[in-house]
């Protein structure tokens, strides 16, 4: 009797574990997003603001992750902050997925420092000095005598990549430099604002999304006799602020159905507004 | 009936039991494939020996000597502060509390192993992490010392219970004796009760150091992941454990970045393989005496 109870409640537990079907209706089934976390919050503002897409999963990772799911079937949409490389083009051509991408809008990189830190502008050439480590003190950029302790995103982060080429290696393709062994890589974002928030010595780049009056973002300029530019939506439509870049959205194939819906709303006029309003910067305005 | 149905009973019993076996068997199958791959086309020296990993690189570079020394750190502090913390704890529970407190710190100790790893993580990142910043003035919080003192905290149950166990498990004759011959309660605690529980008290340690070898979640969030080679157990280092993590997610399978991952889980296994064997090298000569 036991026994049979036993196998009865295995039985309903299977039943209730196997996925609910929609049958038409208002309800749409659900859509799987991967990759970038700069742009989760973005894709969060979008559904929150749009009840049609009730049943949105979103995750960050990193936007190697994003395309790393899309080539191996584990999600519909892939956000990216950077363009796909030729390398995983290659790999996703040998796995049969069609690769399309959207430009959903532009993001600013901040470099945050903390608000006690009296340096509010750095050219590039200190900045690459820096994550360099071939400066190590802020009083050699004006600041108080205190190490400096760099702050990076993991390798897997579209954000490292795309601060690495910008920054670092100056769009020179053929540039092998690296961020200092001695950059501490924390796993997301929010890490990084939160080291920034409470320690003097820190110093790291998030997305513009990030930025508010907790912390400080620096003025950067080409070299000391340009002038220093402050990361706002405005500096960044108007190519000023040269830390900048575009977003993406990927798919497989061209977006069908649920996708494609999600997809047309993110390029409409409403949904661009939202692209403003989490502080992103839309592609037109 | 009553036979067919023990004999039914019996075979999954004993198909349970092998199956541990074969899936350790299948693991180990699979993390030697895909670690040794990896050997092929890069060169074993310059893989525990290169001071520099950068994967992304072209062309890339995989150097773990700094993240095998930052887990090696890592769990060397976390070893310092938990070892004695924990026996002297179990210590306490088992022979000198009475039974009212020792009730609430058992159930305390064993409600410690049920925190998420990740929970302690963010709750140290809150508040232990700075605190070490201001405590030693040093430029960042983010530190090896800070990643021991959450990983020995982890550390604690399993140390405390298996050890205390292990006290309670010496017989009541030997403790009584000693007590008879004159010896205070300190001097049978130090000669005769931590004599006789050694054996099982080295094996709660070594359990220990397995969890901490192992713990990636909590680690990566506060030893600052900055694989170079550390000066001082007060700065930034990178664990064995946190790379696998943070970097599995980007890389293609079979691609020569996941063949390293796997390299450095078999790295991993050799390092927990050679502190079990070192435990039961101790367990074996205890048993002998």
């Amino acid at each position: 009797m036991k026994f049979l109870k036993f196998s009865l409640l295995t039985f309903f537990f299977f039943c209730a574990c196997t996925p609910a079907q929609y049958s038409g209706g208002s309800r749409i089934a659900s859509i799987q997003i991967k990759g970038s976390d700069t742009i989760v919050n973005l894709i969060q503002a979008w559904t929150e603001k749009n009840p049609v897409f009730f049943n949105v999963s979103v995750t960050g990772g990193g936007s190697g992750t994003g395309f790393a799911s899309l080539i191996n079937d584990t999600c519909d949409i892939a956000m990216s902050s950077r363009l796909m490389e030729e390398k995983e083009k290659i790999l996703a051509k040998n796995r049969n997925v069609n690769i399309v991408g959207f430009n959903i809008g532009l993001d600013g990189l901040a470099v945050l420092v903390n608000k006690n830190n009296p340096v509010n502008e750095l050219t590039l050439d200190q900045l690459r000095d820096i994550f360099m480590a071939k400066i190590t003190n802020w009083k050699e950029v004006g600041g108080e005598d205190r190490k400096i302790v760099i702050l990076s995103r993991e390798s897997n982060s579209g954000t490292h990549v795309f601060f690495k080429e910008r920054v670092l290696r100056r769009n020179n393709k053929n540039a092998r430099d690296e961020f200092a062994v001695q950059s501490l890589m924390l796993p997301s974002s929010q890490t990084i604002y939160y080291e920034v928030y409470q320690n003097p010595n820190a110093l790291g780049y998030v997305g513009m999304g990030f930025v508010n009056d907790k912390v400080k973002a620096v003025s950067i300029a080409i070299n000391a006799d340009s002038k220093y530019v402050f990361p706002t939506p405005e500096n960044v439509i108007n190519g000023t602020y040269l830390i900048s870049r575009p977003l993406y959205l990927y798919t497989n194939g061209n977006p069908q159905g649920v996708v494609k819906m999600f997809i047309d709303y993110a390029l409409s006029d409403a949904g661009q507004k939202i692209v403003l309003e989490t502080d992103f910067v839309p592609f037109k305005i | 009936m009553k036979k067919i149905i023990n004999t039914i009973i019996e075979t999954i019993i004993f198909i349970c039991g092998i199956l541990s076996i074969v899936f350790v068997v299948l693991i180990f199958g699979f993390l030697f494939k895909e670690g040794f791959a990896f050997f092929k086309d890069y060169n074993v020296i310059k893989f525990i020996m290169g001071q520099f990993w950068y994967p992304d690189s072209n062309p890339a570079l995989f150097g773990i000597l700094p993240i095998v020394i930052g887990s090696i750190l890592v769990t060397f502090g976390a070893c310092l502060i938990v070892v004695p913390i924990g026996i002297m704890d179990a210590l306490y529970i088992s022979e000198i509390a009475p039974k009212g407190i020792r009730d609430v710190l058992k159930s305390s100790v064993e409600l410690m192993a049920a925190i998420p790893s990740v929970v302690i993580g963010f709750v140290g990142m809150v508040t232990l992490v700075p605190f070490v910043k201001n405590l030693f003035d040093i430029p960042t919080g983010l530190t090896a010392f800070s990643g021991s003192i959450t990983l020995a905290f982890m550390a604690m149950p399993t140390i405390v219970t298996i050890s205390e166990d292990a006290i309670r498990s010496v017989p009541w004759q030997y403790k009584e004796g000693a007590l008879a011959l004159g010896a205070t309660k300190w001097q049978t605690i130090r000669r005769i009760v931590l004599k006789t529980a050694r054996p099982g008290i080295i094996a709660a340690v070594m359990l220990g150091i397995g969890r901490v070898v192992g713990e990636t979640m909590a680690v990566m969030m506060i030893t600052g992941n900055s694989a170079h080679i550390p000066n001082s157990i007060f700065e930034p280092v990178r664990t064995m454990t946190a790379t696998i993590a943070a970097e599995m997610g980007e890389t293609v399978r079979g691609d020569m970045h996941y063949k390293a991952l796997f390299a450095i889980g078999l790295v991993l296994f050799v390092i927990t393989f050679i502190v079990n064997f070192i435990a039961d090298l101790f367990l074996g000569k205890n048993k002998n005496k």
